[in-house]
């Protein structure tokens, strides 16, 4: 039961983030869009505990509000890395030959340049917004999930099991999705899981940049840009988003390794 | 009794991986040879014992019968039709009739179903019996194999490896086959439960007229569960015979070898010496030849250097001198 | 001969694993002399392989050991470090069950021989190196000055495992340990191997305990034997006695199960259920559940090891001969 204790704690911090992304004004002590001028670069109080921003907004509100966001970029940051390079990995794996020949390359060369080089590389030339954004991360995130895939397939076809359903006469199609995709699939969705915690990180990273989502959209690292400027005189606008970007990165992480724990045990 | 499975001229050959020594020396790809002309026929009705020590090729010789392997020369025959050019119709006919149980009880079955949902899955997807009766036939299956039914909704892991060897067999046993090739069923198993399973498989080839072809390298078990057993060596048949007269007097000399080798229950060292020296050879570099020269105390300068046919000796037998 | 080299006395493993203690041996005493083959025979699980480890003290630390292991009187469990390493390796040394695992494959064999000569022997390196030839030519490894020089895995499985005991007699032990020492190889080499040990102990006039779950091989090889099952002692004695009137329910159960007892192609007489699992604790004989020959006190009741030299734990001890 101790050994549950990370992966309680990382479910309880994503289920927290889930709820502050589907109802944040049952959280949200304020409006996050309401200016209060009375209340301009307010430091933390009782009233106002993360502070307020240079407009008089709440930082926690508005911090609380962005979790939405954040939520929806860690998962189709994800999403389409993980269905492209699943489907990538379970066809070289499975069929081989020049087919996993020429992806093999392929992965090697995408893989010789630093993940957030080539992330922003394909933002620049696209040009900046989520949306693009999403597009540059599935055109490098599909590797680790290929490589993954791939090699799970190749310990699931040599298994006796498969052996078997071919000399039950089951079509490839069957064997490899009804037999091999589900035994192969558990690890990948596990490390999906921990690639979450990466992708908010970039994604608010390239917020900050002004390469993913762009203001006035609340996003973390959009907030954290806000608040650069005044980073001297009231940095407190930057540390509510900063917070939770630990928090996140925090949560999912230990969910991820939780899970791929408790998918080995059953094995 | 007639033949119902005939293999003939049987060849099968791994190429492994050229490494860099290789090409820079210009050496060719190794080449394993783990069949070589193999021919035998597996008469209906009766359990043929395959053995022979690793590397031997009985175990390439199983996955070909059920084309897990396709053979690089040599024919199978089943009821006199060559599997060769069969259209997939007449092959997938082909599979249903000749099915395989495997070595490992942990690797054989699919982790994340259930045992009911591995028979079922057989069932519909060959459309043997209408969907309707899949529930009913899952149960005459598990009873077949002497497993209760509730067995039916758990997982595999959930059952010891004898009980696991039942869910294989009771897979086999869906396609309703006429041939079932088992390879070492039972060498996973603990002792105290082979006994189970090895009864398990008299019974039902009792019950439904199996043909059954046991590979092993338990010769008790071959003497007591088999009608007539091939011995192999280096990917060759080299004694093909009834198993009681085979073992009484066996005429190769690799065969009297691998019996002296054996281990008897009855108590008492016969002697210090062992049956037989040296090595099993390569099969990668296998001996010109008879294959067993290197080894044999009978050899002969004629043994190293010509191949010695089957002859019959009271059986086929494969020796310069037996 | 002044009693026994070794004498183990009520040896219990414990082992700390999640889910609670899990008694891996219970109780085991067996005792042998010079010049003697003790055969420890039992199913997987049934804690042979740990009672050899344990006597050793190579068990790690979520294992607790109780009970005496007298090395010529001196208890092995009280040994200072500096004694226990003379011992291990010079009097006592210990042969595994896979040879790849237990060599380390980065020294070539030549160095591993003289390792152990270096720690247990005053020997120049000049004899040294005769000695390392001498052990190669020893244990049936032809052109041992070449073979020094070779790895691990240049070896066969068979040569590996002569390389092995060569190791493990480098330094003239009194007693030889062997774990399942042929269950990784093929029949033929198994015989090799045997007859090799065999040889040696009537050479050397060394000690030896064989591990095994092939009755067979206890059969041929061993003078005495004892049974295990389920951690715990149920029989022991001289082989042809154990195996011509077993006096315990297991082992008469055991032998009855072997294929070759009865009429060909009949059905065996398997021991019904599973082998249990150890971390259960059990309060009566642990196979009753299993046992034709149970009665009520057998669940309930730990029957106690009676009888000398021909031991067994066993109620049914009389009805068995029946």
């Amino acid at each position: 039961m101790t050994r549950r204790i990370p992966l309680l704690l990382g479910l309880l911090i994503v289920g927290f983030l889930a709820l502050c992304a589907v109802v944040p004004q049952w959280l949200a002590p304020y409006d996050p869009l309401v200016f209060d001028f009375m209340a301009l670069q307010a430091p933390p109080s009782p009233a106002h505990l993360f502070g307020t921003d240079q407009f008089g907004r709440d930082v926690l509100s508005r911090t609380i509000s962005a979790a939405g966001i954040d939520l929806m970029i860690a998962f189709c940051g994800v999403v389409f890395p993980l269905l492209i390079g699943a489907a990538i990995g379970l066809i070289t794996g499975w069929y081989g030959g020049w087919i996993d020949a020429v992806f093999g390359r392929l992965m090697d060369l995408v893989a010789t340049f630093p993940f957030l080089v080539l992330v922003i590389t394909f933002v620049a030339v696209l040009g900046p917004g989520l949306v693009n954004m999403f597009i540059a991360l599935a055109c490098v995130g599909w590797v680790s999930y290929a490589r993954l895939m791939r090699g799970e397939v190749l310990v699931q076809k040599s298994a006796d099991y498969v052996a078997a359903a071919r000399v039950l006469g089951y079509s490839p199609a069957r064997i490899v999705l009804r037999h091999i995709l589900p035994n192969a699939v558990r690890p990948v969705l596990a490390f999906a899981v921990t690639d979450m915690a990466l992708v908010i990180l970039l994604g608010s990273s390239l917020g900050y940049l002004g390469m993913g989502a762009q203001p006035p959209m609340p996003e973390w690292g959009v907030l954290i840009a806000d608040g650069k400027n005044f980073m001297t005189t009231a940095p407190w606008i930057s540390l509510a988003p900063g917070v939770m970007i630990v928090l996140a990165g925090l949560g999912f992480s230990l969910a991820g390794d939780g899970l791929s724990d408790l998918l080995d045990v059953k094995r | 009794m007639t033949a119902l499975l005939e293999v003939e001229g049987l060849s099968k050959r791994f190429t492994g991986r050229r490494s860099f020594a290789d090409m820079l020396a210009r050496r060719p790809a190794p080449v394993v040879r783990a069949l070589e002309d193999v021919s035998l026929d597996i008469r209906r009705g009766e359990t043929l014992g395959i053995v022979g020590e690793s590397g031997c090729g009985k175990s390439t010789l199983a996955r070909c019968l059920v084309h897990l392997h396709n053979a690089d020369a040599g024919t199978i025959r089943l009821d006199g039709l060559p599997m060769e050019g069969m259209d997939s119709a007449a092959r997938e006919k082909f599979s249903r009739r000749v099915q395989m149980v495997f070595q490992d009880p942990y690797g054989s079955l699919n982790p994340r179903m259930t045992v009911g949902q591995t028979l079922a899955e057989v069932l519909a997807v060959h459309r043997i019996v209408p969907p309707a009766q899949i529930a009913a036939r899952v149960d005459e299956l598990l009873d077949l194999v002497h497993l209760p039914r509730d067995a039916a909704a758990r997982y595999p892991y959930e059952f010891s490896g004898g009980q696991r060897q039942r869910i294989g067999i009771a897979r086999a046993l869906a396609m309703q086959p006429d041939v079932i090739i088992a390879d070492e069923p039972v060498s996973a198993l603990d002792v105290s439960v082979q006994a189970q399973v090895v009864n398990l498989f008299l019974e039902l080839q009792s019950r439904l007229g199996l043909t059954l072809v046991f590979i092993t390298h338990d010769l008790r078990l071959v003497r007591h569960l088999t009608h007539r057993v091939a011995v192999m060596y280096l990917g060759r048949i080299v004694e093909l015979g009834p198993t009681e007269q085979l073992f009484d007097a066996p005429r190769h000399p690799y065969t009297q070898a691998l019996l002296r080798a054996v281990p008897q229950l009855t108590p008492g060292r016969r002697s210090d010496e062992a049956a037989v020296m040296g090595e099993l050879p390569s099969p990668l570099n296998p001996p010109t030849g008879c294959a067993f020269h290197p080894r044999c105390p009978l050899a002969q300068a004629r043994c190293s250097v010509e191949r010695p046919e089957m002859r019959e000796v009271g059986w086929p037998v494969a020796c310069h001198f037996a | 001969m002044s009693g026994p080299l070794l004498d183990v006395r009520g040896l219990t493993v414990t082992f700390n694993a999640r889910h609670g203690l899990v008694h891996a041996v219970d109780g085991l005493s067996f005792a042998v002399g010079a010049g003697e083959v003790l055969g420890i025979v039992g199913e997987s699980g049934s804690g042979k392989s740990v009672s050899l480890r344990a006597v050793m003290r190579l068990l790690g630390a979520n294992a607790q050991v109780s009970g005496q292991a007298l090395w010529q009187g001196e208890d092995i469990f009280a040994m200072s470090p500096e004694r226990l390493r003379a011992l291990r390796g010079g009097q006592v040394a210990m042969v595994f069950q896979e040879p790849m695992s237990a060599l380390n494959p980065v020294l070539p064999i030549g160095q591993q021989i003289d390792e152990v000569l270096v720690a247990h022997t005053a020997m120049d390196p000049a004899a040294r190196r005769k000695r390392a030839e001498e052990l190669l030519g020893l244990v049936g490894i032809a052109a041992a000055r070449t073979r020094l020089a070779q790895f691990p895995h240049e070896f066969s499985g068979g040569m590996r495992q002569r390389a092995m005991i060569a190791i493990s007699i480098a330094a003239s032990p009194k007693l030889l340990l062997a774990d399942e020492p042929t269950t990784a190889l093929d029949v033929t080499i198994q015989d090799q191997i045997l007859k090799l040990l065999l040889r040696l102990v009537g050479d050397l006039g060394m000690g030896l305990v064989l591990v095994t779950h092939d009755l067979g091989v206890v059969a041929q090889t061993c003078d005495r034997v004892a049974v295990m099952y389920a951690g715990r002692l149920c029989e022991a004695g001289g082989v042809a006695d154990v195996f011509a009137h077993p006096h315990h329910a297991y082992t008469h159960a055991l032998l009855g199960s072997m294929p070759g007892t009865g009429a060909a192609r009949q059905p065996l007489t398997p021991i019904p259920g599973q082998p249990p699992k150890v971390d259960a604790f059990v309060a009566g004989c642990a196979f009753a559940p299993r046992c034709a020959f149970a009665e009520a006190r057998c669940s309930t009741e730990r029957p106690p090891l009676l009888g000398s030299p021909h031991a067994a734990a066993c109620f049914a001890t009389a009805r068995l001969a029946v």
